[in-house]
């Protein structure tokens, strides 16, 4: 295996004083592909945020609310991911008027994810399947060798999901995915931890598993 | 004990903040209406009435040439005033967090447009810079204030998942502004409509806009004329969505540049020191050789007698006069509504209320309050009348409009009933929050209407700018600034205290 990307040691969160993450610890390393898994309120959301923001800022992220902008077009969201890359004039001159040469850049994204025919169609006239794959489009465009993706194809069919989840696998040497599908759960990790109720019941490698594995983690 | 407590409490009915809230503003209104000075002196008001019925259905659209220059200038000064109080605003945004600008900015909103042309006549004399930085200077504060307020609640999402190196102008760039972009666009626009009715009434102070012309015509009683002024200033507002379009904003500053008569009187350089270093320093302290204890004892004198002899009756007036008004506004928002509502009237019935209610919330309240003073001769009444008039229509159109969206079960009664049971109770909250919005608004514009000779404040500024006392003038000014700033927190704490939250849009 690779070495330690991010750690976490006895990790607690609270919210109002109930805790959400109890005496968590976990050491990820480069070129895991690791699924979380466990019922909604268990603590994914909150575990992807610890490590997100205790990682290094080549960190490519698709939170649950997205982070669209619901005015720009599918286009300027996904540029917005290497906006750090450009000058501040040349991000605002893409802006007004976007520039071929980002456009062209952009185009093989949007196959990727099945949404050549939205290049500038606002991102609030998507559906909620489409505006998930812009949020895809705009962390792949990231370029960065880590994605965190909280429930990314909750809203994309079946067919497509496996598209999606293929081109994040593709474009990331690491990968953590919280999703509610147990059969992609299983597909698309070499590495399962299960969340209870803020603990952490289940770290084991993937090869193996059956979705039945799982069954526990989802039963009160 | 506690079970039988809760179940007495409401038997017997307990007034709740929002009727209390009502009751005690009413009653204040009621109680201060003994002390107004309303009566009306004219001796045949009806004469004049039938006169101006005639004008209104007899519009003169032939003296082609006054007309066109005025309704251009006009239109003018609106777009350059709001382009340059939206371009400072814009940036006064940017720094809003700090309370310097805060405060700043809520000083150059308190001041009426009316009042900062009166300052700019002796500064820049009958120039289009008096009236551009008239209108520009408010808006600017009251820009600020809502674009920094439109910032505040953009969506922040999207600036979790930016890269973290981004310069900040981008994240900026692409983050913020496509969300606000949008309200500030409506906001703008909206500005503006405000923009095109003040550019009207700088005309009353001598700038060559609507107002000018208007005060002409009613001055000598020749109503077709005013009618047909009037009339296409009402076609230009109504039709402002139809011409105005971001895109040609640049094309339209750029005409507007061209066409403003700027040369109307040269800006003497002697003048704007004069006023700066000369006619604005206090009496005493001006004619004194040094400033010792004597100055100060003269000069707190003359504040002193200014203060007893002025600024208090004023106050007074205004008060008096804003109090009744919100309470007449807030009345006539409750009769004006339904005219427009479907709920209550058809199609036919609502394009009747629609053109009543455009013509009552274009014509600015200064020029109602001129024609109300017409038939009735100067007292309060033409004030309140007019104030009531302008801001019922106001709320009235944003009411209307609110009833809209209100889903109705369907055996729901009808009428009165309807009115009475289901749709005040529930428009209750939004219309309280809209009114007490206005309540600044109107005590602003109480002010400025004693140009027209009703003793509030404004009053007491305009005479000491005719008699050449730029001193007093501007104690009196900033006087009437300190009352908006105070009725502006009172209105806020208020609004905090019932918990009436509303748009910003219409501030």
């Amino acid at each position: 295996m690779g070495r330690p990307l991010l750690s976490l040691e006895k990790a607690t969160v609270r919210y109002n004083g109930t805790a959400v993450l109890s005496d968590i610890s976990l050491s990820i390393e480069q070129g895991e592909k690791i699924a979380l898994v466990g019922q909604s309120g268990a603590g994914k959301s909150t575990l992807l945020q610890q490590l997100y923001d205790r990682s290094n800022s080549d960190v490519a992220l698709v939170p649950q609310e997205l982070g669209l902008v619901r005015n720009l077009s599918v286009f300027h969201n996904i540029f917005m991911g290497r906006l750090h890359r450009n000058s501040s004039w040349y991000n605002i001159l893409n802006l007004i008027k976007p520039l071929a040469r980002e456009v062209e850049n952009v185009k093989p994204i949007l196959a990727s994810l099945g949404l050549e025919d939205k290049l500038f169609a606002p991102v609030q006239e998507l559906s909620g399947g489409q505006q998930q794959r812009t949020a895809v489009g705009r962390a792949i465009y990231k370029g960065s060798p880590v994605f965190f993706g909280d429930e990314p194809v909750s809203a994309v069919d079946e067919y497509q999901s496996h598209d999606v989840l293929k081109a994040i696998a593709e474009s990331h040497e690491t990968v953590i995915l919280s999703m509610h599908d147990v059969q992609l759960d299983l597909t698309y990790s070499d590495r399962v931890i299960g969340l209870k109720q803020g603990i952490k019941v289940m770290d084991q490698p993937t090869a193996g598993m059956t979705p039945r594995d799982l069954n526990d983690l989802y039963r009160e | 004990m506690t079970s039988i407590a809760s179940e007495t409490r409401y038997l017997k009915a307990q007034p709740r903040p929002l009727v209390r809230a009502t009751g005690g503003f009413v009653g204040v209104a009621i109680i201060l209406w003994f002390f107004a000075d309303i009566e009306i002196t004219t001796q045949d008001p009806w004469t004049e009435v039938g006169r101006m019925a005639i004008g209104a259905i007899t519009p003169d659209f032939f003296n082609t040439d006054e007309l066109f220059t005025a309704i251009v200038n006009t239109i003018a000064f609106a777009i350059l005033g709001v382009a340059l109080g939206n371009f400072w605003g814009f940036f006064l945004a940017l720094i809003f967090h700090y309370r310097a600008v805060r405060v700043f900015c809520a000083f150059i909103r308190s001041v009426h447009e009316l009042f900062w042309a009166l300052i700019f006549l002796q500064v820049f004399g009958l120039s289009a810079l008096t009236g551009i930085l008239a209108l520009a200077i408010p808006y600017a504060g009251i820009i600020a204030k809502v674009y920094s307020e439109i910032l505040e609640e953009a969506d922040t999402s999207p600036l979790k998942v930016i890269p973290r190196e981004a310069s900040s102008i981008s994240v900026f760039m692409f983050a913020r502004m496509p969300d606000a972009w949008v309200h500030f666009k409506t906001y703008s626009l909206y500005r503006l409509e405000c923009g095109l009715r003040s550019s009207a009434v700088l005309g009353f102070v001598g700038l060559p806009t609507l107002g000018f012309h208007l005060e002409t015509a009613f001055a000598e009683g020749v109503y077709s004329e005013a009618s047909a002024l009037l009339i296409i200033f009402y076609i230009i507002i109504a039709t402002i969505r139809k011409w105005i379009h971001a895109k040609l904003v640049p094309f339209y500053i750029l005409l507007a540049l061209l066409v403003i008569p700027w040369g109307l009187s040269d800006i003497s350089m002697t003048n704007v020191v004069r006023f700066f270093t000369n006619d604005i320093i206090p009496h005493p302290i001006r004619v004194a050789e040094t400033i010792n204890g004597a100055t100060l004892t003269a000069f707190w004198a003359w504040l002193a007698k200014l203060f007893a002899d002025q600024a208090l009756p004023g106050i007074i007036a205004t008060v008096i006069l804003t109090q009744i008004a919100l309470v007449g506004a807030g009345a006539l928002t409750l009769v004006f509504f339904p005219l427009i509502s479907p709920k209550f009237f058809g199609l036919f019935g609502r394009t009747a209320g629609h053109i009543f209610l455009v013509v009552a919330r274009s014509t600015p309240e200064y020029i109602l309050a001129l024609i109300f003073l017409l038939l009735w001769g100067p007292s309060m009444l033409p004030a309140i009348v007019a104030l009531a008039l302008h801001n019922g229509a106001i709320i009235g159109h944003l009411m209307g409009r609110f009833t809209e969206d209100m889903r109705l079960r369907p055996d729901s009664s009808k009428g009165i009933n309807l009115y009475a049971y289901d749709v005040v109770p529930r428009m209750y909250r939004q219309f309280l929050a809209f009114l007490f919005y206005r309540w600044e608004v109107i005590m602003r514009e109480t002010a400025i209407l004693g140009i027209l000779g009703i003793a509030t404040l404004g009053f007491y500024v305009d005479s000491a700018f005719a008699d050449l006392r730029y001193d007093r003038a501007l104690v009196l000014i900033f006087i009437t600034a300190c009352l908006n700033l105070g009725i502006d927190v009172l209105s806020r704490t208020i609004r905090s205290k019932l918990r009436l939250q509303t748009r910003t849009e219409i501030a």
